[in-house]
């Protein structure tokens, strides 16, 4: 029954996306305070139109009902109501989503695309210089935190002039033709796309080579090399997909990690996207867009996982046969 | 034992490092809160060993600074006459000059404080909120874990199931999210545990899951099903001889988190959740990097950024010890030849 093991992981994905709904509505809920308390304050505004605003809302209902009200929204499409930009939230939602997304699939091929290589060279290697490289490389990166990695570049990008300090894209964007529309964006994306590769990178890389080390000494590598196979295809087709497997569920774990580093890689240069709307609807007590911010980031670490499982399941017969 | 040369340099910094945040008090030369508001965003001073005619003086001494009238933030040296460094100075110091003129090694915030002290200060708060934080984790996953991996069936599902869905939330976010929970505005003082409380609280499914598969392995020994034999009780058993056998994890995985919770203290704070000013800590002497005059014109500022570097890099190499060392020889050889 191949479809089992598909549909199982869909299931069990959809209930833990349904618990980490639950659990961030519990906490946000727990919070002290509500947007109308700025308007408290105001003597201008009368306690009875803040009740019937609250009333409109729905903030005065029972936690369960609103919760229950919420999931309806969300099924609607509109994810709860944003009181701040006194909208759905779903609209404001996909525009940041997007941006990070801009930001976390291009560094995750870069970090993917230099962790491969580098790390099946260097395991090759063992022993040599490249796999002392490769350690330095991994020990460096790990012990320089995104937060201070993404200073440090953006300090360059201020000093130097040669990269926009921040932003998305600059002020008189929407004037310019196609090309230099893209030309400005990937220049505003080079350096928060490199601080966030390079924050992946130490991780990927020491798994890649742990994990093609652990092949390389196993004896059918040392069989085909008896052969005659030459040493290219030995790493890349015969040793790198007996080693995938780790890397394979690490793809998925990866795409978790990069998204706490996008929030903070976002802080730092001003990137609109949905870490950043995360620390401003905390800030403004923006409920809903909250709730939505943290279920979103959620949903995005369990599709790769997801995607992980079904490329799992695609590379490995051993999963299908279960 | 003897240590690998990489490990002992990483102790030494920790050492080090922790024994100049523990004595703040003395290696600091400045009270980390008095403001100096002539002074703001002063550059690190310059310690001199020749004067203006070009003698040499044994003890080195440094120059008082004037603010330039022209513009702000821009100081001269005022080079008539010498204030020599001191050692052991009133208050407990190690190090000072003077008055009138200041020793900022690494320069003044915008308020004018000694960074360098504040650095130190902070790091109390920092180093103590991992901690703090590291003990509440491993305390919740200790328990949680124990009498999941122990009790097994609904209670094990239950505990399990829970800590999927703290581990599926991008642990940032969560970070956030459960930093909503409590007021914006946090008193300074003694209210800062309570963060660490839910940096600490947040971490706790990732222990929880290791400890509950080391008992689940630990509970059918021999020795602990005779001890069931002979009538110990559970709480007997699992402190006597079930956890015990999860001490290696624990403490691996201590030393994953203090270096990962320091961190989660200085985002915090670096976006203006956490501790709160006039405390210094070290996310909070980043946050004026947020702005980009500060980032531009003084470059001072990202001096203590640049001394976490070390700290961090420190503990992942102790950190990388201890794995290979609790994995058996062989991986210590290795441990040798890779680093």
């Amino acid at each position: 029954m191949p479809l089992n093991y598909l549909a199982r992981r869909l299931l069990n994905s959809a209930l833990l996306l349904f618990g980490a709904s639950v659990l961030t509505f519990l906490l946000v809920d727990l919070a002290p305070g509500e947007f109308f308390d700025e308007m408290r304050v105001n003597p201008r505004i009368s306690t009875s139109t803040i009740a019937s605003l609250r009333s409109e809302y729905g903030l005065n209902l029972p936690m369960p009902v609103r919760y229950w009200r919420w999931l309806r929204s969300v099924a609607k499409g509109d994810g709860g109501f944003s009181f701040a930009y006194d909208s759905p939230a779903a609209p404001i939602l996909w525009r940041r989503a997007q941006n990070t997304l801009l930001l976390t699939v291009p560094a995750t091929l870069l970090a993917w695309l230099i962790a491969i290589p580098f790390g099946v060279w260097s395991a090759a290697k063992s022993a040599r210089w490249p796999d002392a490289l490769a350690a330095i490389t991994i020990s460096t990166l790990l012990a320089i935190p995104e937060l201070i990695l993404a200073l440090l570049l953006l300090v360059f990008a201020v000093r130097t002039r040669l990269f926009p300090a921040g932003g998305a894209v600059s002020l008189d964007f929407s004037g310019m033709p196609l090309w230099s529309k893209s030309e400005d964006l990937a220049r505003h994306l080079f350096l928060p796309v490199l601080c966030l590769a390079a924050g992946l990178l130490p991780l990927l890389l020491s798994h890649v080579r742990a994990s093609m080390k652990e092949v390389l000494g196993s004896p059918f590598i040392g069989a085909a090399a008896a052969h005659g196979i030459s040493q290219r295809r030995l790493l890349f087709r015969h040793a790198l997909p007996a080693a995938a497997n780790p890397l394979i569920s690490l793809f998925g774990f990866s795409l978790g990690i990069l998204l706490s580093s996008s929030l903070i890689v976002e802080g730092v240069f001003g990137w609109p996207g949905l870490g950043q709307l995360l620390i401003e609807s905390i800030l403004q007590r923006d409920f809903y867009l909250a709730v939505d911010a943290v279920v979103l980031a959620a949903g995005f670490l369990i599709c790769g996982n997801l995607l992980a499982d079904v490329l799992l399941y695609w590379a490995d017969p051993r999963i299908r046969a279960t | 034992m003897a240590l690998p040369r990489q490990s002992k340099y990483a102790l030494a910094v920790l050492v080090l490092s922790h024994g100049m945040v523990l004595f703040a008090g003395f290696f600091s030369p400045y009270d980390p809160a008095v403001q100096n508001r002539e002074l703001p965003f002063a550059p690190p001073v310059r310690i001199h060993f020749f004067d203006s005619q070009n003698r040499l003086h044994i003890r080195p001494f440094v120059y008082r600074l004037v603010a330039s009238a022209a513009s702000y933030a821009h100081y001269e040296e005022d080079r008539s006459r010498l204030y020599p460094l001191r050692f052991f100075v009133a208050g407990g110091r190690l190090l000072g000059v003077d008055n009138p003129a200041k020793i900022f090694l690494i320069g003044t915030d915008a308020y004018g404080r000694d960074q360098f002290s504040r650095f130190l200060y902070g790091g109390r708060i920092s180093l103590l909120a991992g901690l703090c934080a590291t003990a509440v984790s491993l305390g919740l996953g200790i328990i949680l874990g124990a009498v999941a991996g122990f009790y097994g069936r609904w209670l094990d599902e239950l505990i399990m199931r829970t800590a999927e869905i703290f581990l599926v939330l991008p642990s940032l976010y969560l970070l956030f999210a459960v930093r909503a929970v409590l007021p914006l505005h946090i008193a300074p003082s003694g209210v800062f545990l309570l963060l660490m409380a839910v940096i600490g609280a947040v971490g706790w499914a990732r222990p929880a899951r290791l400890i509950r598969g080391v008992i689940l392995s630990a509970k059918e020994r021999d020795f602990v099903l005779a001890a069931r034999g002979f009538g110990a009780s559970d709480l007997y058993l699992l402190r006597r001889h079930i956890l015990p056998q999860a001490s290696s994890v624990v403490l691996s995985q201590a030393a994953v988190l203090i270096p990962a919770y320091i961190l989660a203290e200085v985002i915090l704070s670096f976006f203006g959740l956490g501790v709160a000013e006039p405390s210094a800590s070290w996310g909070n002497l980043l946050a004026s990097l947020r702005q980009y005059n500060v980032l531009e014109s003084y470059w001072w500022m990202l001096l203590p950024a640049l001394a976490l570097i070390p700290v961090f890099l420190a503990y992942n190499t102790v950190l990388s010890y201890y794995k290979c060392y609790s994995a058996g020889p062989a991986r210590q050889t290795e441990f040798d030849k890779v680093l």
